[in-house]
């Protein structure tokens, strides 16, 4: 008996659908098509009926129709004229610009306070473990609210820089206004002969480009150690500067002036982008710094023994050894916040910066009314946006994983 | 030589010396100082930036706090009292104060009854204990934690007592039929599965009928409209239709006969009949048995609507609520994921990476704005239900990353020994793989959940009055409390971040606890 | 059998209403509540209170519909709505009609298949600014911040002036008025525009109300009203003719206090007697009984009564009569007549 094969032999029989496990997985997935198709008639019969009932339908038009409100964040041209679905595009862009800021400083606040919190010093320990628990365990909502309070309370307004004794001053020699609307810095004005000086710009960075791997084939050739520092530094500033003295200035800046009611000119930062990228930043870099915390000490102690026995310092050490072993630990848990970043960055409608949400699930949606059709595109949006960063990321972190041999 | 060598030595101490003190220097705080505060001069220079931070933090926060107002009744009141005393623009406590239960029960629960969503927060507490701290306690308590479900929806929502009641015996009722028929004699329980099957495969097959008219009903209408979308939906929808339209009579005989089918060894016949007849008495039996009972002995609180729910309660509801059911739900998912039939897995794959594609927000609104429309025009599902669904299907996704995670981490001998034990799937699963995965992804669940507990803030963008809504809702718009803002922001963040603390400070002492298990 | 199962399965949770879909005039006596959507907050409006019952103008015409209809005015379930969900609300039948300060457009009329069935008060945008800067006009907001209330008509109304008059600002979209109020007050906008109702109510709380000033433009019509789903006339009707009670009552002198003496007694005025319902079967044709609208009336006062107690000058809102005294009185407040 005990040579009886697992399949009975002879033809196939009905009952082998359940009992062998060869046809059984078929079954289950049959079962499974079927139960995906009545649910599918059933919340699409419904969804039919309930508009029917309604007398509403199903329309994409009003992405072509006019928009008729402002944004005041406008990466790409954009008037009340334009339509909704540049309103969208005009959202989209938006969102990525927070983003992509948040996720940049999130990173830097993450690594250093990552760091410091296994610092020596006691003080700056407990410091930064109390910032890690106080955000990590508190809703990002109400960060993203207190902190747009914070700001538009503790900075001054426009008009406090008015006056003869105004009580506001601006920094950096009058270039640079901080107000609770925003930031306004001096921006760029390109004159004739500025191409000149962007040009030797660029010559000089391919320069230390250059020189730099002159020093390394030096050092790896002939054992020469070659200062790259401080010539790099030279190299990058200098010439663009000289190319500017001598063209005479082609490269000017428009600073930000106060006329009328608010600061104009100049590149401005708009409060809510400031209060929406400090708070996404500050929350994800609490998470952020665990990550790297656990990172570091994932690497065994062993190694950080090895390079102290190698003479190297413990500064070095952690350049060269800890960090970039510990970067493989650390960088999947930093794709996952990054996407975190990237959708808690719909909050933006807490603070009224116009992302994807404030204009296509914000605006656009209240003045058309076409709730389904604006909330299924605003999920495809973000889908996409999630999708893709995933995507880059994961070939990131490919390219990083050690390579086994 | 030797003897030699120790006849040479003049002195020998055979005692040890007292250890003497250490230098003033090297001793308690300044010792303590001199290692963690002023061990080189890079760090003495962030120990004094540190201090200086602090003392100003504190010189900065602590005046606003000390002459804070507790008592008032509006916001005018609250700076005429800080005008008088001098100390303005400090801050208005007696917000708090005033509107102490509404930030915690919301504005509509009964006054009367807020003992109750209290006491069921202590019970909370102390049920969970059982399986917070399972290695400590006795397992048998367990059925506390069980328990806990019915008591705090009778708590929470009121009613009769009855109601939780009998759904608890319906259940015991249940778990009886199932043994009973187990324990059928192999003719009987052929009989029994003859008519189990014949029923199930006649319900089903109907149902599917009713599916394929739908589905051509949708098809006619979809393709109705104009653009290629329409016409490419109304397509597919029209062969999903025929392909129902041909297979809702074979699947009905097949799923019947597979019922019968199974009459040897139980298993599916007596699954069917069990959730059958659950099915029935609870459609059935519960309400007319419960009235009958609480006709006799009315043991009722007053009964409360969901959408009376409101403030922290309200988070600390969906929070529970939505975590409890997530991870059945959050395991299915990953093993379908894991799975080998690729239907399976994709629909699951498709699931888990488009809710983790979309913020929550997005969720929201289609919980808020689409959701009524999925549903049949006659039944209209409370919003917090619609809320509990789409949240329960969120976490799920993230849960069942969590859990993949631990099935991933089980080294594969695991999985090859339950297979040398002839273990099938579902034994395997249940004995072997599930139980170890769970024990690796515990912290990684509780991170979810302490993560989505924190996310139930979102309601409030939905009007819903959570703790958040209550804030920038009814208080901050009321004509007593218009321009508040700190006060309230900072009590709504304490309160979050007393019970994530606490929940993240157990985590990491399991995962403590956890790790000693492998070493 | 698909049906019931689905809605079996509902029911257990014992958290899904279900009901039979005839008319809502059916489905809200069946139900023995209305389900009434308002704000999540706008002072004088709809807002609850302390003691958190709803209350406010808008919740008034809720009531005055809940006692005619059911004859308790107590009997409304409130459904906050944000600017958002307010319509899906009403097209999917989670509410029974909306008394949401909802501005009457063509669009919503038309397109999204609503009824607005009267006007309960006219309203318009208009723009506060601090009284130091020295604006009297919104023409001479060029280049200025405006902080907005989303959620409305306002951002198109907005667009709208400021394009036809050839002036750039700065739109600053806020979601919730005290969040908008605390930007303002902080000096983050220079200008603070919606419906001008909202405006004197916020400023009536400002720490000094006399630092700002509402300026004379008011550069849109917004007609605020309570509002049905298309199709169901009926129902439509009821809730017309109840506001049309509360008008028609202030326009003939009958108040909360004296509406029950005066069906009591009878009146020489038949028009005040059809509207009590001592005389003709006005109620009986809208499917309700004869006292109705005396109910209504009883329940929150007349449209006069109702403004005081809510909104008037007495109330820290103060808002005056304005466009929205009685046509006796040069207003535009008006009703057809009850025969």
């Amino acid at each position: 008996m005990s040579s009886t094969p697992d399949t009975p032999q002879g033809g196939f029989r009905l009952s082998m659908l359940l009992n062998d496990t060869r046809y059984r997985s078929y079954t289950f997935q049959f079962i499974a098509l079927v139960a995906i198709i009545a649910a599918m008639a059933f919340i699409g019969g419904n969804l039919v009926r309930n508009l029917a009932a309604a007398g509403l339908n199903i329309s994409y038009d009003f992405l072509g129709q006019q928009s008729g409100y402002d944004i005041n964040q406008r990466p790409i041209e954009y008037t009340s004229q334009s339509t909704h679905g540049r309103a969208a595009l005009v959202g989209l862009l938006n969102t990525l610009i927070v983003a992509f800021l948040a996720c940049v400083t999130a990173t830097i606040i993450g690594v250093v306070a990552g760091v410091l919190r296994l610092s020596p010093n006691w003080l700056v320990r407990k410091i930064m473990s109390f910032y890690v628990e106080i955000f990590r365990n508190v809703p990002v909502l109400i960060w993203i609210l207190i902190i747009f309070s914070i700001l538009i309370n503790a900075t001054p307004a426009p008009r406090a820089f008015k006056g003869a004794d105004p009580q506001a001053s601006m920094w950096l020699w009058d270039s640079v206004a901080v107000t609770n609307r925003g930031v306004f810095m001096p921006s760029p004005v390109w004159n004739e002969g500025s191409m000149m000086v962007i040009g030797v710009f660029l010559a000089s960075i391919v320069g230390i480009f250059m020189f730099r791997r002159y020093a390394k084939a030096q050092l790896f050739n002939h054992g020469r150690l070659i200062s790259t520092f401080w010539p790099s530094f030279g190299l990058f500033f200098v010439p663009a500067i000289l190319a500017q003295i001598v063209l005479g200035n082609p490269i000017g800046l428009e600073y930000p002036e106060l006329k009328g009611f608010n600061f104009k000119g100049g590149f401005t930062i708009r409060g809510s982008l400031i209060a929406l990228w400090l708070a996404l930043a500050v929350y994800t870099g609490a998470f952020i710094a665990e990550n790297v915390r656990a990172g570091i000490l994932a690497i065994s102690k062993g190694q950080t023994e090895a390079a102290a026995a190698l003479g190297l310092r413990p500064k070095r050490i952690m350049s060269l050894v800890v960090l970039p072993q510990a970067l493989r630990v650390i960088i999947p848990p930093l794709i996952s916040q990054y996407l975190n970043i990237t959708k808690n960055s719909s909050l933006a409608i807490a603070v009224g910066y116009m992302d994807l949400t404030g204009t296509l699930g914000g605006i656009t949606l209240l003045q058309t009314g076409r709730a389904i059709e604006a909330v299924l595109l605003l999920m495809l949006f973000y889908l996409v946006i999630s999708l893709s960063i995933s995507f880059l990321m994961n070939i990131y972190n490919n390219s990083m994983t050690l390579k086994e041999r | 030589m030797s003897d030699t060598n120790a006849q040479s030595v003049a002195f020998v101490r055979n005692s040890e010396i007292p250890a003497s003190p250490p230098p003033l220097g090297e001793t308690g705080p300044v010792k303590w100082m001199r290692e963690n505060l002023f061990s080189g001069w890079v760090n003495s220079v962030m120990t004094v930036i540190a201090f200086l931070l602090i003392a100003r933090f504190i010189m900065g926060v602590f005046p606003w706090f000390w002459n804070g107002v507790w008592d008032a009744s509006s916001i005018k009141d609250c700076r005429n009292i800080m005008a008088d005393a001098g100390t303005a623009g400090s801050a208005c406590f007696a917000v708090l104060v005033d509107r102490w239960d509404h930030l915690l029960f919301g504005f509509k629960y009964p006054a009367t009854e807020y003992w109750r969503p209290t006491l069921a927060f202590v019970l909370l507490v102390v049920c969970a204990m059982p399986a917070l701290f399972a290695m400590y306690l006795p397992r048998k308590l367990l059925i506390a934690t069980a328990l806990y479900p019915f008591v705090a929806y009778w708590l929470i929502w009121g009613g009769s007592l009855w109601v939780p009641v009998v759904i608890l015996g319906l259940l015991a009722v249940t778990a009886a039929i199932y043994l009973f028929i187990e324990g059928l004699s192999v003719s009987l329980r052929q009989a029994v599965a003859g008519i189990v099957g014949a029923l199930s495969g006649i319900g089903l097959g109907y149902l599917l009928y009713l599916g394929a008219q739908e589905l051509w009903f949708i098809s006619g209408n979809v393709s109705a409209g104009e653009g290629i979308v329409s016409t490419v939906a109304g397509f597919v929808f029209m062969i999903a239709a025929i392909f129902t339209y041909a297979f809702f009579i074979p699947m009905g005989i097949f799923v019947g006969y597979a019922i019968y089918n199974s009459y040897e060894d139980g298993g599916l016949v007596t699954i069917v009949t069990t959730l059958f007849s659950l099915y029935a008495l609870m459609v059935y039996g519960l309400g007319p048995i419960s009235a009958a009972i609480n006709s006799v002995v009315p043991i009722e609180l007053e009964a409360v609507a969901s959408r009376d729910m409101g403030g922290y309660m309200l988070c600390m509801i969906l929070g529970t609520v939505c975590v409890s059911l997530s991870i059945p739900l959050g395991v299915v998912l990953a093993l379908g994921r894991q799975s080998n039939m690729p239907l399976i897995k994709g629909v699951c794959v498709v699931f888990i990476e488009f809710i983790r594609g979309v913020p929550l927000i997005t969720l929201l609104f289609v919980a808020n704005v689409m959701l009524a429309y999925f549903f049949p025009p006659e039944s209209s599902i409370d919003l917090i239900l619609r809320v509990i669904i789409m949240i329960t299907a969120f976490s799920a996704a993230y849960i069942a990353e969590v859990i993949r995670g631990g099935l991933a981490a089980l080294p594969k001998g695991q999985y090859e020994a339950a297979d040398s034990l002839g273990l099938n799937y579902t034994q395997a699963t249940r004995l072997i793989i599930l139980p170890q995965a769970l024990k690796i992804s515990i912290p990684g669940i509780v991170n979810v959940a302490v993560g989505l507990f924190k996310d139930t803030t979102l309601v409030s963008v939905i009007s819903m009055f959570d703790i958040v809504g209550m804030i920038r809702g009814p208080i901050q718009q009321s004509t007593d409390w218009i321009s508040i803002y700190w006060e309230v922001y900072l009590f709504a963040a304490a309160v979050f971040f007393v019970v994530c603390y606490s929940i993240s400070q157990y985590s990491q002492w399991l995962e403590r606890q956890l790790q000693t298990g492998h070493r | 059998m698909k049906k019931t199962v689905f809605l079996g399965a509902l029911t257990l949770s014992g958290l899904a209403a279900v009901a039979a879909s005839a008319g809502t005039l059916d489905d809200v006596k069946a139900r023995g509540i209305l389900n009434c959507g308002v704000t999540t907050g706008v002072p004088g409006f709809a807002a609850p209170n302390a003691s958190g019952e709803w209350e406010g103008f808008d919740v008034d015409v809720c009531r005055a519909v809940a006692a005619g209809v059911l004859g308790d005015p107590t009997a409304v379930e409130f459904v906050p709505t944000t600017g958002k969900t307010r319509f899906t609300a009403l097209a999917s039948g989670e509410i029974d009609m909306l008394a949401r300060n909802t501005t009457w457009t063509f669009s919503r009329d038309v397109d999204l298949k609503f009824e607005f069935i009267g006007v309960n008060y006219y309203d318009g945008q208009g723009f506060m600014v601090p009284k130091e800067l020295g604006v009297s006009s919104a023409l001479e907001l060029d280049g200025a911040t405006v902080c907005i209330q989303t959620g409305t008509t306002t951002e198109l109304n907005l667009a709208d002036y400021f394009r036809s008059n050839n002036i750039s600002y700065e739109p600053v979209p806020i979601e919730t008025g005290a969040e908008a109020v605390q930007q303002y007050n902080a000096g983050a906008c220079d200008v603070y525009t919606t419906d001008a109702s909202a405006l004197a109510a916020q400023r009536a709380n400002f720490p000094d109300p006399s630092a700002h000033v509402v300026l004379p433009e008011i550069v849109s019509k917004e007609p605020l009203g309570p509002l049905v789903r298309h199709g169901d006339n009926e129902w439509g009707d009821i809730v017309r003719w109840t506001l049309n009670a509360l008008i028609s009552a202030e326009e003939l002198g009958v108040t909360s206090v004296n509406a029950a003496g005066l069906a009591a007694d009878g009146s020489n005025n038949p028009e005040i007697n059809r509207l009590l319902g001592t005389e003709s079967n006005l109620g009986e044709q809208l499917g309700l009984d004869a006292d109705w609208a005396k109910r209504a009336i009883e329940a929150v006062g007349n449209y006069g009564e109702s403004f005081a107690r809510n909104i008037g000058e007495s109330t820290p809102i103060g808002l005056a009569r304005g466009l929205n005294a009685s046509y006796l009185d040069g207003g535009l407040i008006y009703s057809p007549p009850f025969r």
